[in-house]
């Protein structure tokens, strides 16, 4: 093992002299406290080393040991349901081994190597395989099947393959090829930066139903796709982090807990065991890998966190499954980078952060995607990503944000004054877009109902005249308004308040299907229509705003999945009340 | 033995570098003694092989180069603890400045402290009746949240918080508690009004102070709120307290960390405030907490005055990333004479939900203040249209928010410094100002409350 010798140490960074060998990006361990670092500069013998863990203690003449290896991730059944922090050690454990607080130099494997899993073959002697087959499967939890896969550089002949009881280190497969016998295991490592192979690219063309109406109506994403919440503090970004991780209807949900607070982090592991997935009634923890690297844990760790995170979702899609990637807050990741960038003397770009910001960022979301799978069966996986960017007061002319939007395709803008309005999701409907909406269109259309675009289309339209009329009325007031520009004013309050505002804490309100938000929006819109077309006819604006029906309207969104056809009956009494309007 | 060096070859602004040193660690404590015999304490920045960068605390004045001598002392800052530090009163980095005896430890700690994990923390649920309806009913406060209190030059937020500090309990149960406060760079009156109001509440006996004033060493504040709360993980998380920890200003906190940064020649991030600002203020406020199977809790609740009132300013706008929610106040209501002026729309509490509702305060809790934030923002913007249009232009329903809006800022948000609240009187407040609006309107509360509460109150005078 190459031995070098600590020269300098500037808060996280450290330079390490004697190092001529290492490779960019290799781990070492710092110290006799055995802390761990990773190599981000080379010059000479020298070495500028990012260290994970706080440096406090630590000074020149001490030793650093070089692993030869780059920052890797353990993947193999064991990955669900436990939290790990930025460089993947599980907090669980360390709990247990050192109590309350992080102390340093802990070190842990990331799966447990005593636990057995029932591997079930797929495959049998003889068979032919090539990287990404899928050899077997682990029941993980009750709601994730673990496929225990090739790893992607074997191509070969499978000697033997085992089944019962095993930990991830036994050998359950022998692969024998050009170059050699390979003995597999259930467990992969894979480095950290380096993307998962895949065999190639598609667009997205499913949405991820989340269940929250501005998204899913007006917003959508796709599954593979990428979408990006920034905002200001309390805009309610955690939130809506929380309710796609909830909701959200991928098969795996890796959230990234980057820099942020550690309450937050604990409700996700307190909540989540007992919220149950709507589809299966299963716990929803049962399909999540936490990854936990908060505001006061070291930095340098948060920035690893982004891509331990991914990778691991990456190992998932490649099995085959959607999975979906919630980052909170990418803001953070970013300012690790800053940080450490600073301490090497980097030529700064903009705001301080490195030249090389707007690059990390793309590569980062370019791992995103519905891909065809490696292995010979062909299947498809799907990725999607979603990171809150927190802007410095909410300032979208920020660095992140602005490297971050030319990469995403959906934008949900959160904005201070809705939440200050106590409109959630604060989502503004004037500012935020969806680059998939015309991928999506043909499975809206099939599966929700043909004319659900053009629903969403009218609804558009009627809070954009909403936003013109609201300048008029600000200048001359309302009763200048038309009857028919009054009605525009009084449904697009309605789609606000009625369709758009939704609840997360209210236990109905929090989730809506697809089918649901159809009525919904279909409903207020029918009230619309039929308005629109009394008022043709002679009747009172005045009137029609006080409308009964208009508070059961309202009260819709309250109405249970399984009544969800209630919802369609109203239509009628929207007719007969409409109707009924005399004229003025 | 340690070592004593004479080799401090450059000396600038709060800084001092020490040359041909060994053994020596990063953040180590460093003494210096001057050429006439006074000690300071400085901590090492950043060493390069041979070369130590020391942070000098009490400041560089009177330090020279040829005759100073420094020791590297082989450990970081430490604080000593034991419950003998409960109603006394500290300097900015720990020492007693009430003229009493040391503190004889039962522990020394390093005032770094470590993060907790986040797998060991317990999530804050238990209310906080402050006794302040803009707090109880519409921010509510929980044991173990951070919830700063965003304020001006000017305005009142010591009597606010001193308000919180003496009125604040948990309902129904009767424990254990301290306050730890940490003053930074505040004037001698405002330090002086604590103090009164701790001592005539007797709050004093479990009080803990550490008192940095303006014309202490300012890079001593950089110190100060780790000390802090070293103090208060003590008390809580070893002696089972409820610790509420007041900070008061953390905007003289940061200026000091942008002294040494700045002296330091680092690139500088938003208004030449470092860029590890953030991660400097987390590895502060995030100390506070509860932790699963330990008795006490840690409440934060830190007071920073915008510079400008600008709540984009980096220093509000960081920690408003970190704490869950924030307290504004606002000049407007406090020029309208509302006291205290807690702007209530730009205000939040983000730990509100698990700690309101069935067994915690009321049912209704939840859905009162959601109507209430949306009939008062409403009749913000009613007031703002009434502006520009007069008062004749508005409907029927709009001037009824208008009227809202005045009532509710007189009657609810102000209230006096000595009135104590319980949250049910402020729900009832709530419930007598919403029956204003036909249900209709009260869209955001759920039918049954409507039908249990709506006729009780309609008519009721305030």
């Amino acid at each position: 093992m190459r031995k070098g010798r600590i020269v300098k140490v500037s808060g996280p960074l450290v330079v390490a002299e004697g190092m001529s060998g290492s490779k960019m990006y290799d781990v070492v361990r710092v110290s006799d406290k055995k802390l761990l670092g990773e190599i981000i500069e080379l010059k000479g013998d020298l070495a500028s080393i990012q260290v994970y863990e706080e440096t406090g203690g630590i000074g020149p003449e001490e030793p650093v040991y070089s692993t030869d290896e780059p920052l890797s991730v353990e993947l193999g059944p064991g990955l669900v349901e436990p939290i790990y922090d930025g460089i993947q050690r599980p907090l669980d454990l360390i709990k247990d081994l050192v109590g309350d607080y992080i102390t340093r130099g802990v070190s842990l494997p990331a799966l447990s190597r005593k636990k057995k899993w029932k591997f079930m073959p797929e495959k049998k002697k003889g068979d032919r395989v090539t990287g990404g087959d899928i050899l077997g499967e682990v029941q993980e939890t009750s709601l994730v099947v673990h496929k225990i896969m090739v790893p992607p550089d074997i191509e070969g002949t499978i000697e033997e393959i085992k089944k019962g009881d095993f930990t991830i280190e036994d050998v359950i497969c022998r692969v024998k090829s050009d170059d050699g016998l390979h003995k597999l295991t259930m467990m992969q490592r894979w480095p950290v930066r380096i993307p998962r192979p895949y065999k190639g690219k598609l667009p997205p063309h499913i949405p991820l139903t989340t269940g929250q109406r501005v998204i899913d109506t007006f917003f959508p994403i796709g599954k593979g796709g990428t979408a990006c919440c920034p905002g200001p503090f309390g805009s309610g970004k955690t939130v809506i982090q929380h309710q796609l991780a909830k909701w959200a209807d991928a098969e795996i949900i890796v959230y990234i807990g980057c820099g942020e607070r550690g309450n937050e982090m604990t409700d996700v592991l307190l909540e989540f065991p007992e919220l149950k997935d709507p589809k299966s009634g299963e716990p929803l923890m049962k399909r999540t890998v936490l990854i936990a690297n908060t505001s006061n844990m070291p930095v340098a760790a948060r920035e690893a966190s982004v891509y331990t995170g991914i990778t691991i979702a990456e190992y998932f899609r490649d099995m085959g499954y959607s999975v979906a990637v919630m980052a909170d807050s990418t803001s953070r990741w970013a300012e690790a980078m800053r940080e450490i960038s600073g301490r090497l003397e980097e030529m700064p770009g903009e705001e301080g952060y490195p030249a090389y910001l707007g690059a990390r960022v793309a590569e980062f979301y370019e791992r995103a995607g519905r891909v065809t799978c490696l292995g010979s069966d062909h299947r498809e996986g799907t990725l999607s990503v979603i990171g809150a960017v927190s802007p410095p007061g909410g300032d979208l002319s920020d660095p992140v944000v602005q490297a971050t939007l030319r990469v995403v395709k959906v934008f949900w803008s959160l904005e201070d004054k809705l939440a200050a309005r106590r409109h959630f999701p604060a989502i503004s409907w004037l500012n935020s877009y969806s680059l998939y909406t015309a991928d999506l269109r043909d499975y809206l259309k099939k599966e929700v109902g043909e004319d659900f675009i053009n629903l969403q289309r009218d609804a558009m339209r009627l809070l954009e005249e909403e936003a013109e009329l609201e300048e008029i009325v600000r200048l001359v007031g309302l009763d200048a308004l038309s009857p028919s520009d009054r009605l525009v004013l009084e449904v697009a309050k309605s789609i606000r308040e009625d369709f758009l505002h939704q609840n997360a804490y209210h236990e109905i309100d929090t989730y809506t299907s697809l089918k649901k938000q159809y009525n919904l929006l279909k409903l207020i819109l029918h009230f619309y229509y039929c308005s629109k077309e009394s008022l043709q006819k002679g009747a009172s604006i005045t009137d029609i705003e006080k409308l009964k029906v208009r508070e059961k309207i309202a009260r819709a969104k309250y109405i249970i999945e399984k009544d969800a056809d209630r919802i369609t009956d109203l239509e009628r009494e929207v007719e007969k009340e409409t109707k009924a309007v005399k004229n003025a | 033995m340690q070592r004593e060096y004479r080799t401090i070859s450059r000396i600038s602004g709060p800084l001092m570098l020490v040359e041909g040193v060994e053994g020596v660690k990063f953040e180590e404590l460093v003494e210096v003694e001057l050429p006439n015999k006074e000690r300071r304490s400085g901590k090492v920045l950043e060493i390069d092989r041979d070369k130590a960068l020391v942070q000098i605390f009490e400041g560089t004045a009177g330090i020279d180069i040829p005759t100073s001598k420094v020791k590297f002392l082989g450990k970081g800052i430490e604080f000593p603890l034991s419950l003998d530090i409960l109603g006394r009163v500290f300097d900015g980095l720990g020492r007693p400045k009430d003229g009493g005896p040391r503190i004889i430890p039962e522990v020394k700690r390093d005032v770094n402290g470590a993060p907790i994990n986040p797998y060991a923390r317990n999530y804050p649920n238990e209310f906080i009746q402050t006794g302040i309806s803009a707090i109880d009913g519409l921010n509510p406060l929980v044991r173990g949240q951070k919830l700063p209190i965003f304020s001006g030059s000017g305005l009142p937020h010591n009597h606010i918080s001193a308000q919180i500090a003496r009125q604040a309990r948990v309902l129904g149960k009767e424990e254990e508690f301290a306050v730890v406060f940490g003053a930074m760079g505040i004037t001698f009156e405002e330090s002086e009004f604590f103090i009164k109001d701790f001592t005539n509440t007797g709050a004093i006996e479990r009080a803990c102070l550490f008192i940095n004033l303006a014309d202490d060493p300012a890079i001593e504040r950089i110190a100060t709120p780790r000390v802090v709360f070293t103090a208060a993980e003590y008390l809580a998380f070893e002696k089972g307290m409820h610790v509420l920890v007041l900070l008061t200003d953390m905007t003289n906190y940061c200026e000091a960390l942008r002294e040494v940064a700045a002296a330091r020649k680092e690139i500088p991030g938003r208004r030449g405030y470092p860029g590890y600002l953030y991660t400097d203020l987390a590895s502060i406020y995030e100390r506070a907490g509860r932790i699963k199977g330990r008795k006490g809790s840690i409440t934060l609740i830190p007071i920073l005055t915008m510079p400008e009132d600008d709540k984009t300013h980096p220093i509000p706008d960081l920690t408003g990333y970190i704490t869950e929610g924030q307290v504004i106040l606002s000049r407007t209501l406090h020029r309208k004479k509302v006291s205290p002026p807690i702007d209530v729309l730009p205000s939040l509490s983000r730990l509100k939900d698990k700690g309101i509702g069935v067994n915690k305060t009321r049912e209704d809790h939840a859905d009162i203040y959601n109507q209430l934030y949306a009939a008062y923002a409403r009749g913000k913007e009613a007031q703002e249209l009434a502006v520009i249009l007069g008062e004749a232009a508005l409907s029927e329903m709009e001037k009824l928010y208008y009227n809202f809006a005045e009532i509710f800022e007189n009657k609810y948000v102000s209230q006096g410094e000595y009135e104590n609240r319980s949250v049910e009187e402020t729900l009832d407040l709530g419930w007598k100002l919403l029956t204003m609006f036909p249900t209709s309107e009260l869209k955001r509360i759920r039918e049954e409350f409507l039908a249990k509460y709506y006729d009780k109150f309609k008519g009721e005078t305030l």
